[in-house]
């Protein structure tokens, strides 16, 4: 029998490695799998590698693990937020790594590390400091950047229900990275507000095949906190994206 | 820069009038991202009778106004992280087919903000530069190429008087030849090969005056019917 139910984020992650790459989900906190983030930080493993949107917001979540000196090196398209002080701080101390990725760039690579493609052109950046350095190709009269895929060890994800085989939909747009980040590492564990009987999600309508999944561990359902913005709870003035 | 016209002391569109402006131009049907800042504003002032789709690259199109007060879902919010609604027949989409319709060509109208456009469509708006500042991207370079048209909305000078409209920018590039019109507190101003080509000037300001505060030699657009 198949059953990739898994009770507790804690056993859900007891086997990551120091050094490992984690896909960690999330648009700011919308779709952040806060309960799986406090677990590898219970856990322990040190040098990682973060893959996300972000570089953490406020002081809980993908920033408490920043603060706790457990990432060597992250890989997002935003990471200065206005809340975004704890990698902020380590930036400027030469504590952290940034791979600087532009957004539309960060899921194309997710996906085709998920999807078994080698590499890809992509007109973004293309003639902009991030594409320096990068092999670049005329095609059909439009330039393009050679960029490569981006995949992980692991994959921490926050879906809202899930089943025993690991189909999973999602909640609006907490679906973000989700459906690619969980193709495209050897391991994704997914949380679940609900674990339903198999047959119980819409065939039609499953977001993510359990194919993809490896782990899903059911959380209580709370609300997603704001923050990232100016006016969100406990955020101060100021722009960001 | 001529001093004959000091910058300040032109009549200008406020920030509310520059929105309307953008979104006179929006035509029915037309799925549209409106950036974060500025742009953000023109989402208040689509015309009465037109049905314009908004999508924000988080993985949302189909997006309705902030929720009322107390209404707030986070769960569901736009590219600047503030929550909005879903009008009936929107939809939620990951986030690599989010900028599949970007980079596709499916979104038919972009509007940015930016630092600086070039005469020729180029675009700087992701970093100012500043050797000590922390870079962030997000999905700026991917949006400026990535819609049918790419419009900028932004001040036409800065604080310190100088044309945010240059010949090369200075700023690091977020993408080549992408802006194809700039809306600015002082005009509306076609770019590209044919270089600068203004559309419309705000009410009260000459075309000499206009030239006079701006960073590239600006051509009236045929048709306009703008005189000296």
């Amino acid at each position: 029998m198949i059953d990739k139910i898994v009770a507790t984020p804690a056993a859900a992650l007891a086997d990551v490695p120091d050094g490992a790459t984690v896909m960690i989900g999330g648009f700011g906190t919308a779709g952040q799998p806060d309960e799986l983030i406090d677990a590898l930080i219970a856990q322990g493993a040190r040098e990682l590698t973060i893959v996300n949107n972000n570089a953490g917001n406020g002081d809980v979540g993908l920033a408490a693990l920043l603060a706790a000196g457990r990432v060597r090196r992250i890989v997002c398209s935003f990471p200065r937020q206005v809340d975004s002080h704890h990698f902020d701080r380590l930036y400027r101390e030469g504590r952290i790594e940034l791979e600087l990725v532009p957004q539309g760039n960060l899921a194309e690579r997710i996906r085709a590390a998920g999807a078994g493609i080698g590499a890809f052109y992509t007109p973004t950046a293309y003639g902009t400091r991030l594409a320096e350095g990068k092999e670049t190709r005329e095609i059909d009269g439009r330039q393009y950047v050679l960029e490569y895929p981006i995949r992980a060890d692991y994959a921490l994800i926050k879906a809202e229900r899930g089943d025993r085989w690991g189909n999973l939909v999602y909640r609006m747009t907490a679906r973000n990275f989700g459906p690619v980040m969980a193709m495209a590492a050897r391991c994704t564990v997914a949380t679940v507000h609900e674990v339903v009987e198999l047959g119980a999600l819409d065939p039609e309508t499953v977001v993510t095949p359990g194919i993809f999944v490896q782990r899903v561990v059911p959380v209580a359902r709370r609300a997603t906190r704001g923050a990232g913005f100016s006016g969100a709870p406990g955020t101060v003035q100021g722009a960001s994206q | 820069m001529n001093a004959a016209a000091p910058a300040t002391a032109l009549p200008r569109w406020s920030r509310t009038q520059m929105a309307a402006r953008v979104a006179r131009d929006i035509p029915d049907g037309a799925v549209v991202n409106l950036g974060i800042g500025l742009p953000t504003l023109v989402a208040n002032h689509l015309p009465e009778g037109r049905e314009i789709i908004l999508h924000s690259e988080n993985g949302v199109i189909g997006m309705g106004p902030a929720p009322a007060p107390g209404a707030e879902d986070y769960d569901l919010i736009n590219a600047g992280k503030q929550p909005v609604t879903l009008r009936p027949g929107g939809c939620f989409f990951h986030h690599a087919d989010s900028f599949a319709m970007m980079r596709g060509g499916h979104l038919d109208v972009c509007v940015l903000g930016a630092f600086q456009v070039s005469a020729g469509g180029d675009l700087a708006n992701w970093h100012t530069g500043a050797p000590d500042a922390i870079p962030a991207v997000g999905g700026a370079m991917d949006l400026a190429i990535g819609a049918k048209r790419t419009w900028v909305m932004m001040e036409h000078t800065t604080k310190s008087g100088e044309s945010k409209l240059v010949e090369r920018c200075t700023y690091p590039l977020t993408g080549l030849a992408c802006v194809s019109r700039v809306y600015t507190d002082l005009a509306v101003i076609d770019v590209g090969p044919a270089g600068a080509c203004v559309i419309e000037i705000a009410p009260g300001v000459s075309f000499d005056e206009l030239q006079a505060v701006t960073g590239v030699t600006l051509h009236r657009s045929r048709g306009s019917g703008l005189q000296t």
